[in-house]
Order: structure tokens, then sequence, then C-alpha cells
């Protein structure tokens, strides 16, 4: 072989051995990139079985021990003492829903008119300060706003009441609703506004007719999330409604509340006391499901924002 | 002078529709449209042609008084439509866009509205006196989505969803709800730059209909519609207006060297 021939063959052989090496480290490395995924894909599924448990285990618990005891008497009686059969939370049902509405009726529009004025007005320096302050009251122990509604509405008049019950869970309404409100309503695209503008409607005007009624399904969807959410208030209910072993709608008396009515039942020394707050709760996370239920009901794809 | 919610008119030219002179626009400090001046004749169809970035969007929502709408934009100069300045103390803005209608590049139908309502939502903002009854409101519909030639395609749906059409129907369904409230004047802000040839052909040949009844400005980057449909051509590079003219003598003869470099591809 000419010296030419040989620098050449050992080139090949050189390259050859070269290659080999790198297919085996790309072998190497695809198959420790494919393991990888496997283990991060499980982990996945693994932390949202866990974050699911919880719920599976507060819905399963409360089944097996409120299952028992909810019956008819359940949602038509008075509460009965201890030791007698046939006692219900009638009053506390029907409570809970009188302050929820009492919130509802008060925070909901606050709440949209403030989420809708942060949207629009949105560098302005009072949106600016309106949307911090709304982040601090959202996350402010519920217990503070209790204790507000408690000094403005229960000290003065010398009584509980379910208004001022109705009062607190509304204060932590609004926060809560502006902020999902300002969301969706800048969602929008800004073409349908420019296209209202520019067939002659007032700034004002888009924003109500166009805008608001576009972002109106999301708008729904976060007050009922907000209304399942403080359904749910205990700490805010216990020295403003406080509650009521008797049957009371007037908004000006102490009310019961499932809330309230659960915690008095389960801090009892009494086992079938006990039950009917098994039950209570069970009622309680039934009634969040089905307003969760209802928000997911209302943004199903019809009219409303759709894709291109 | 009082403020009319509509700008009254009292024609001192009637052959010159629009007429920019020295108009300036800015994005805060920035200005992007400079010292631009030209005129609009009535009945013509008048493209606006240049490179991307070179204003020509921006010059055209001048002309409605849309370029305000942005925070931080502005104007300077004059706009006067059907002889009455539209940037006036006196004249309010919402006012002048009921006169002059315009289309955006993309389709915007109304998601919550019907086919029916999206047309007539110019009308509902009309003033009292304006405003046509419920019965003459279906007429006046009926009448837009002809113009647009989409009457027959819509006519058995009217209250369905406006957002189920395709994408050229949902324009020809904004060119209808520009028409409905009798502008003279109609901006395009490149209508067919997201449509599908078949459709882009069809709101041409709308175009070229309309053109009878109302004066039409186009911005276009596409060249080849600029030359197929108006009368008139813009030319605008880097915020200025290089050449303006006769369509057919701008794209066989043009006077300046950057209309030419431009028109044969040579940049753009």
């Amino acid at each position: 072989m000419t010296a030419a021939a040989q620098g050449t063959a050992r080139r090949d052989a050189a390259t050859r051995s070269y290659r080999e090496l790198i297919a085996r480290s790309t072998a190497r490395t695809l198959a420790r990139r494919r393991v990888m995924a496997r283990v991060m894909i499980g982990s996945t599924y693994l932390a949202a079985i866990v974050a699911t448990l919880p719920l599976i285990l507060i819905v399963w618990h409360l089944l097996e021990r409120g299952a028992s005891s909810l019956n008819w008497n359940f949602f038509t009686h008075m509460p009965a003492p201890s030791g007698e059969a046939g006692g219900g939370m009638a009053n506390a049902i029907v409570g809970t829903g009188m302050i929820l509405l009492i919130a509802s009726v008060v925070g909901l529009p606050i709440g949209i008119a403030s989420g809708l004025y942060l949207a629009e007005q949105r560098g302005a320096r009072l949106a600016t300060a309106v949307r911090f302050l709304s982040d601090v009251l959202n996350g402010l122990p519920s217990i503070l706003l209790g204790i507000f509604a408690w000094q403005l509405l229960v000290r003065p008049f010398k009584h509980f009441s379910a208004l001022a019950g109705g009062m607190a869970l509304a204060a932590m309404t609004i926060p809560l609703v502006a902020r999902t409100t300002e969301e969706m309503i800048r969602l929008v695209p800004v073409s349908m506004r420019e296209a209202a503008l520019a067939l002659g409607y007032t700034k004002w005007r888009t924003s109500l007719s166009v805008v608001l009624r576009t972002a109106l399904p999301g708008i729904v969807t976060g007050a009922l999330v907000a209304v399942a959410r403080i359904a749910g208030e205990t700490a805010p209910l216990l020295f403003t409604a406080f509650g009521n072993q008797f049957w009371s709608v007037s908004p000006f008396q102490p009310i019961a509340a499932l809330p309230t009515q659960i915690y008095n039942y389960a801090i009892s020394p009494f086992d079938d006391w006990h039950s009917q707050a098994w039950a209570g709760a069970l009622i309680l996370i039934g009634l969040v499901l089905v307003i969760s239920l209802a928000a997911r009901f209302v943004t199903r794809n019809r009219f409303g924002l759709a894709a291109d | 002078m009082s403020a009319p919610d509509d700008v009254r008119i009292a024609a001192t030219s009637p052959s010159l529709t629009l007429v920019a002179e020295a108009l300036d626009a800015y994005f805060g400090a920035s200005r992007v449209v400079r010292d631009v001046s030209f005129d609009v004749r009535a009945g013509d169809v008048t493209a606006i042609i240049g490179p991307s970035g070179c204003g020509k969007s921006t010059l055209l929502r001048c002309l409605n008084r849309m370029h305000e709408t942005v925070p931080g934009a502005r104007v300077e100069g004059e706009v006067r439509f059907e002889g009455r300045d539209i940037y006036a103390r006196a004249v309010s803005a919402i006012g002048v866009r009921r006169h002059i209608g315009m289309v955006f590049q993309r389709p915007t139908p109304f998601p919550t509205m019907s086919i029916r309502d999206n047309v007539a939502a110019g009308l509902k903002v009309l003033p009292r006196g304006d405003r046509p009854s419920r019965r003459d409101t279906d007429d006046v519909v009926e009448h837009a989505l002809q113009r647009a030639a989409l009457w027959e395609e819509v006519k058995d749906r009217l209250h369905g969803s406006a957002i189920a059409l395709s994408g050229g129907q949902q324009q020809r369904l904004c060119i209808a709800r520009a028409l409905a409230t009798s502008p003279s004047v109609i901006l395009l802000d490149e209508p067919t730059a997201s449509l599908d040839p078949i459709s882009t052909q069809r709101v041409e040949e709308l175009v070229y209909e309309l053109k009878r009844e109302v004066t039409i400005i186009i911005v276009t980057h596409n060249m080849q519609q600029a030359a197929r449909i108006s009368d008139r051509t813009a030319f605008m590079l880097s915020g200025e207006l290089i050449e303006v003219g006769a369509t057919n003598v701008m794209f066989t003869a043009p006077r300046d060297s950057r209309t030419e470099a431009y028109i044969t591809g040579r940049f753009g």
C-alpha cells in the first residue's frame, strides 16, 4: 500500500471508530432521557393523585359517617336536645341560605363594578391602590373580617344578627370577585373594543354593552366560585350571626348557619349530635359541589369567547 | 359653536371628501406619521401602500379619530371631512366615527350577538332622532347585508351566532356592520390580510361595487390588490407620504425613485 493509501485507511478507521463512539454515547443518552421522561411524567401523575386525595378522603369519610343521619327530618326539623330523635338542621340550612343571599346581594354588584373599574382604568393611581388593597384583603384571615363586622354591626346594636354575618361575608366576597372580574374583562381582545369604538360607541357603552357582555360567563363563574368559598366560612360568623337554636328568618336577629351549627354540635359531648354534625358537613360539601357544577355549566362553550 | 354629536355637513368642496393637512401622529414621543398632506375625492377608492411599519395603518386611524383611543397617542394637524376639521375642539370623536366607518384586519363580530344584532350594532348608538324603528332596522340590516354580498348566505339564520360564520363571511359581516349606518367614507385596514384567496376576491369585488356610493380608503400591503381595485394610490415610507397619484400612473411611471424601488420589489 502506498503511503497515501495507508493514510486514507487510517483516517477511515479513525472516522468509523469515532462514529461508533458517538452512536454508543447517543444511544446511552437517549435511553437515559427516555427513563427520565417516564420518571417525571410518573411523578406528575403521582402528584395529581396526592393532590386530590384529601378531597376524596373527606368526601368518603363524610359519606360514611353522615349518610346515616340524612333523612327527611334533617331537612325539615329544628334541632332537638340530645337523646330526642327526629332533630334536624332546617334552621341552619335556611340560615346559610339567608346569609349567602345577603352577602351576594351586597358583595357581588360592588365586586363586579370594582373589577370593571380596575380593568378599564388599569394604570390609574387609584386603580393600582385598589388592586393592592384587594390583594391584601384576599389574604386576610377571615376571623378579622368577623371582628370588623362585630365592631360595626353587632356592638352598636347590642345583639347578633344575620345581617352582620352577611356583611362580614360580603367583605370577603368583594375583593375576590373584583380580581376575577378584572381578569375576565382583560381577556376580551382589544380588537373587540376597537370595533365598537369605530362604530361610534362611547367608551363606557363599549365597556358595558360589548366587553362586559362578552366576559359575562367568566364573571359569573368567578361570582359562583366566590359564593362557594364563603359558604363554608365559619370564623366570621362566630360572633356576628352567632347561631340560633330556634327558627328565625329575620336579618336583625341571630341566625343559625350550617358551619356554626356543625361546630357547636361537633364540640358537644353527645354522640347523636356528632352524627348530626357529620350530616351537616355532608350537606355543606354538597352545597359547594352544586355551586361549582353550576359555575362549570355556565362557561360551557355556546356563545361567549370562542376560539378563532 | 355648539358641540353636536354628529358632524352636520355643509359641503364647501363637494368633490373632496377628506383632506389631510400637515398630519402628525405620535405614540408618546415617537412620531410615526410625519407631516402628511393629501386629499381624497368622493367616490374614489384610494389605496395606501408601503412597507411594514411605515405608518399607513396609523394614518388611516387618524382619519376617523381612532388613533387617540390608544393611551399616550396624539395627533397634530388637520383632517377636514366635507369641509370641517374633525380635530376641532367643538367636534366630538364619537360623531366623527359614526360618519366614517372602519373595518379592521381581523374580523371582529361581537360574539354575544346574533348576525342581525351585529349588523344593527351601529344603529343602536345613533342619536334618538336618527335611530330607525324595529321594522326599519330589519330593512337596514337586509340592505347592508346585500351590499356586503352576504345576504343570500345568512338570510335564513339571521338570529344565529355570528361567530359560527367562516372568516371570509365574518369579514363581510363586519363590512355590513360598517355600512349599516350609511357612512359616506369607509376605511379598510388591510381587510383581506387574514382571508383566503376566494374570500379576498369576494371582498375586492365588493369594494368595486360599493365605490359608487361610498368613498373608500384602503390600506394594503398587497401591491397587486392596490393596482387592481384603487383609483388613486398613496405610497408611504417611514411615516412620510412619498407620492400620491392615479394608480395606473403610480404603477407604470412613478415620479419618486423610492416609489419605483418599492413597486418593483427591490424592498418592502
